[in-house]
């Protein structure tokens, strides 16, 4: 029930990843590096079916925390990634049977890769929002009720941080991004652990596949000169919802996130229309000519039309030629609770969660 | 006053007389395999008829390709040291981490890494462990190194821990030329690094390089300094600029818009620049070309500092047509066009055969291509044209309509009417346009830096302090000095009023 993670399949799930991350969760770009690096050096990781892990299993939940910014300086780090997870297993008294992330959006799909690495513990083909979110309540664990706590956080000096017990999901995010910021804004974290069970029942299953298989469509039809976007969305059961260029992008840093609108205009067959997105740090609703078109926790996808590679809301600029695209969002997302952490109202905008794809009933 | 502008690019050297705003002379020759004997031909050329030789020349600028051509082709680089401050963070990814491993193999040498470096907010990472820099130099040293790399986290925000260990460095191995990240590039740790490691590996080449054209100038009778053009469309002193070779990589498009800007008297526009092998289109700022903002990769190693936002085409006068419906390029003969174009008598069918055919443009012997088909002509001119607008289309900020200004010895390939332009501008001495701007460039001096816990005001005032001596030191006359650019953003995901403040400061050579 468990398999070797290939090397080549590395750059296929950051590429993968960064589909997943609508926008937002950071490129995969530093901790890629890592990763091919550690597998040149003959380090293998083992990727996990959740079906396998028993009920009492401990299972790790790390993340990558901070302001991009000085992710760019101080650049991901296996090791470092690892010390959070050290420090949970010595505070519990108990040693972890397999790690996973907390996102497979962007860049923290490979930091459970880059923990499992050092440490030898299998990846979890698993992980909590199936896609990028900005805030630490947006996870299933948080929509099933699980607790928040405790919490493990490490900086790359010799301070570590344990938050034993907050009293709700805001405040552990209050705490941590307080300590966060004063060791340089930026930490690896080791989240609340879980039980095998719990990640079996309340996880999103089968995300790192999912993210393989999204990158290795996306390099497979470069190869043959293909077209990656409609590859992806015919495997994906996924929706173009618009070609074009971009018209225009404004971007504002508010409270930590990267706030803004993009606007696109139609090119081909969406020719005379307009595409209007919204987004912190990922993508939150788009307009078609005015009307809502889609919103979270639909997958909202800007990807380059021609490589089929995505693009970041922080990288949209004038004239790129780009396919908005919509993927589904994991079903319990879209449940009563999840849209409460997940939906529109979650994001600040007066709207009932609108699809593009049919509702099971 | 008189100038002499010289563009030396990958297939032509071009070069200008200029007097106050008047060409006087142009010259156009090939570029050769040791690029000064092509520079000693343009001035032959351009001295040739003018009794009293090089008296009354001011001063000669040069643009070059040749140090973006070296790594590219990986010729004539060093193999140097490489020092980075800022462990304990960053350890994973040293110094080189995913260069191409030809380029590694030829530039890697001796890596350091050591404890210091800074915060976001200015504060020391850790300090700064000098003792480990004192033996690095060493080591340096003993390995025969001459040229090294010095890259600290956070070190556009704060040069501190960068400068003192050039010092240390210079105490330790005298002979060191060094080069510091802050200097040259933004944050984006690897990306500054590899910029700075790029700069490192090219000092040899660019100090025989400035001193052989300064020679030839010399030889060809003319004493005035010698200025090597920049990638913002200024020069700086010979001496200076052979510090910092990579400033002159992307030199070449960037003196093509600045001479289109002065030949049309158009400061912000399109720049459409048609060679033999590719087009390049840039925007045009207030008379300069737009930065660009993003990763460039040069010869595939990522680097993020000041270049110009370029859309390069595989589409020229030389570009080899083929089939029909035609596939255009990528090929192209460039050079060899006067020899192999059907138009030239040559076997190859290029896109300026298919000008000549459409009647838009008059050279060689039209008899020669009179056979074609005028369907597939006129949809083959369509469809060169259609990429050309694309590309344009693609390099504008906004969606109004913009001035284009034609430019190079393909810009015939440009119709007169452009979507989302307004009008195409066609200009004299077009083809050495790019010499037009390397003749009159001034000097800048530029600060792009992280500020942290100084009010607004007192942190520009700082940055232009810095940015003039900068402007001074790359041989601009004090009293000239003006700002042309002063922009502040602040960084509100980082705490501490944080402010990036970019000044940049233009005047006239002393």
């Amino acid at each position: 029930m468990d398999r070797e993670l290939q090397a080549e399949e590395l750059e296929l799930l950051a590429t993968g990843a960064w589909i997943l991350g609508a926008g937002g969760g950071g490129s995969p770009y530093l901790s890629y590096l890592n990763a091919r690096n550690l597998y040149a050096e003959g380090t293998r990781v083992r990727i996990l079916d959740p079906a396998a892990l028993q009920d009492d299993d401990l299972v790790a939940v790390v993340s990558n925390m901070g302001a991009p910014l000085v992710g760019q300086e101080r650049l991901a780090d296996a090791q470092f990634a690892a010390k959070p997870v050290r420090m949970m297993e010595e505070y519990l008294g108990r040693k972890f049977s397999a790690v996973m992330s907390v996102e497979i959006g962007g860049g923290n799909a490979l930091q459970p890769v880059l923990v499992a690495a050092v440490t030898g513990l299998p990846v979890v083909d698993a992980d909590a929002m199936g896609r990028a979110f900005p805030e630490a309540q947006m996870t299933s664990f948080a929509i099933a009720g699980l607790p928040m706590f405790p919490l493990t956080l490490a900086d790359i000096r010799d301070n570590e941080v344990i938050v034993s017990r907050a009293a709700s999901w805001k405040w552990m995010e209050r705490i941590s991004r307080k300590v966060c910021t004063e060791v340089g804004s930026i930490a690896a974290t080791c989240k609340a652990p879980r039980t095998g069970k719990e990640v079996r029942d309340h996880g999103i299953l089968y995300t790192v596949t999912k993210a393989i298989g999204l990158g290795r469509l996306v390099h497979e039809a470069r190869r043959v000169h293909d077209d990656p976007v409609r590859a992806l969305v015919a495997a994906e059961s996924g929706k173009v919802l618009f070609k074009g260029k971009i018209l225009d992008s404004e971007r504002r840093t508010t409270e930590g996130f990267l706030r803004g609108r993009a606007r696109i205009e139609g090119l081909a067959e969406n020719r005379g229309s307009r595409f209007e997105l919204a987004f912190q740090n990922e993508f939150v609703v788009g307009w078609l000519d005015g009307a809502v078109a889609i919103t979270v926790p639909d997958i909202i996808c800007v990807l380059d039309t021609v490589s089929g590679e995505a693009v970041g809301t922080e990288s949209l600029r004038y004239g790129q030629r780009v396919s908005v695209v919509a993927l589904p969002a994991p079903p319990i997302l879209l449940t009563p609770k999840g849209l409460e952490h997940v939906g529109p109202r979650a994001f600040g905008y007066d709207l009932d969660y609108t699809s593009v794809f049919e509702r099971a009933a | 006053m008189r100038r002499i502008g010289i563009d030396v690019g990958g297939t032509n050297t071009d070069a200008v007389l200029i007097q106050g705003a008047e060409v006087l002379g142009a010259v156009k020759t090939p570029t050769t395999e040791d690029v000064t004997a092509g520079v000693r031909t343009a001035l032959a050329g351009l001295m040739a008829g003018r009794g009293n030789g090089g008296e009354g020349i001011q001063a000669v600028m040069i643009g070059t390709t040749h140090f973006t051509n070296a790594v590219v082709q990986r010729r004539d680089l060093m193999k140097v040291a490489a020092l980075r401050i800022g462990l304990p963070a960053s350890a994973a990814l040293g110094p080189f981490v995913d260069w191409p491993p030809d380029l590694a193999a030829r530039v890697r040498g001796e890596v350091a890494m050591v404890r210091g470096g800074h915060e976001y907010d200015g504060r020391p990472l850790v300090p700064l462990d000098r003792a480990a820099i004192r033996e690095a130099g060493r080591r340096f040293a003993g390995g025969g190194y001459t040229s090294v790399a010095v890259c600290g986290i956070f070190s556009p925000l704060t040069a501190e821990c960068e400068d003192e260990a050039a010092a240390l460095l210079r105490e330790e191995a005298p002979d060191l030329r060094i080069t510091l990240s802050h200097d040259l590039g933004r944050i984006g740790l690897l990306e500054r690094e590899n910029v700075a490691l790029l700069n490192a590996c090219l000092q040899d080449l660019a100090r025989k390089t400035a001193r052989a054209f300064s020679q030839a100038i010399q030889d060809s009778g003319i004493h005035a300094p010698l200025y090597l053009t920049q990638n913002d469309g200024t020069i700086m002193r010979a001496e200076v600029a052979e510090r910092f070779p990579v400033y002159c990589f992307a030199s070449g498009p960037t003196n093509s818009m600045r001479g289109a800007a002065f030949l049309s008297g158009i400061e912000d526009g399109v720049v459409v620049d048609v060679g033999g092998t590719t087009t390049d289109i840039g925007c045009l700022v207030h008379g300069f070309p737009r930065e660009a903002n993003n990763a460039v990769e040069i010869g595939g190693v990522r680097t993020l500092f000041r270049m110009p936002d370029l859309l390069s085409l595989g589409l020229g006068g030389g570009t080899e047509i083929a089939g029909d419906p035609a596939r255009i390029g990528p090929g192209s003969v460039g050079y060899r066009l006067t020899r192999e174009a059907l138009v030239f008598g040559g076997t190859q069918l290029t896109a300026s055969d298919i000008a000549v055919a459409a009647g838009i443009v008059e050279i060689g012997d039209a008899g020669r291509v009179r056979h074609l088909d005028r369907g597939f002509v006129s949809a083959t001119l369509a469809r060169m044209q259609a990429m050309i607008a694309e590309g344009v289309d693609r390099v504008k900020t906004e969606a109004g309509e913009v001035p284009l200004i034609a430019v190079g010895g393909g810009s015939f390939l440009i119709p007169e009417r452009l979507e989302g332009t307004s009008r195409v501008v066609r200009v004299p001495h077009h083809a050495v346009a790019n010499a037009v701007g390397a003749a009159i460039a001034q000097v800048s001096g530029e600060v792009d830096q992280i500020f942290s816990g100084l009010p607004r005001e007192e942190a520009i005032e700082s940055a232009r302090r810095q940015a003039e001596a900068r402007a001074v030191e790359g041989g601009a006359r004090r009293e000239s000095l003006k700002t042309v650019e002063v922009e502040d953003l602040p960084l509100a995901y980082l705490p501490g009023n944080a402010l990036r403040v970019k000044v940049r400061v233009i005047g006239d050579i002393a």
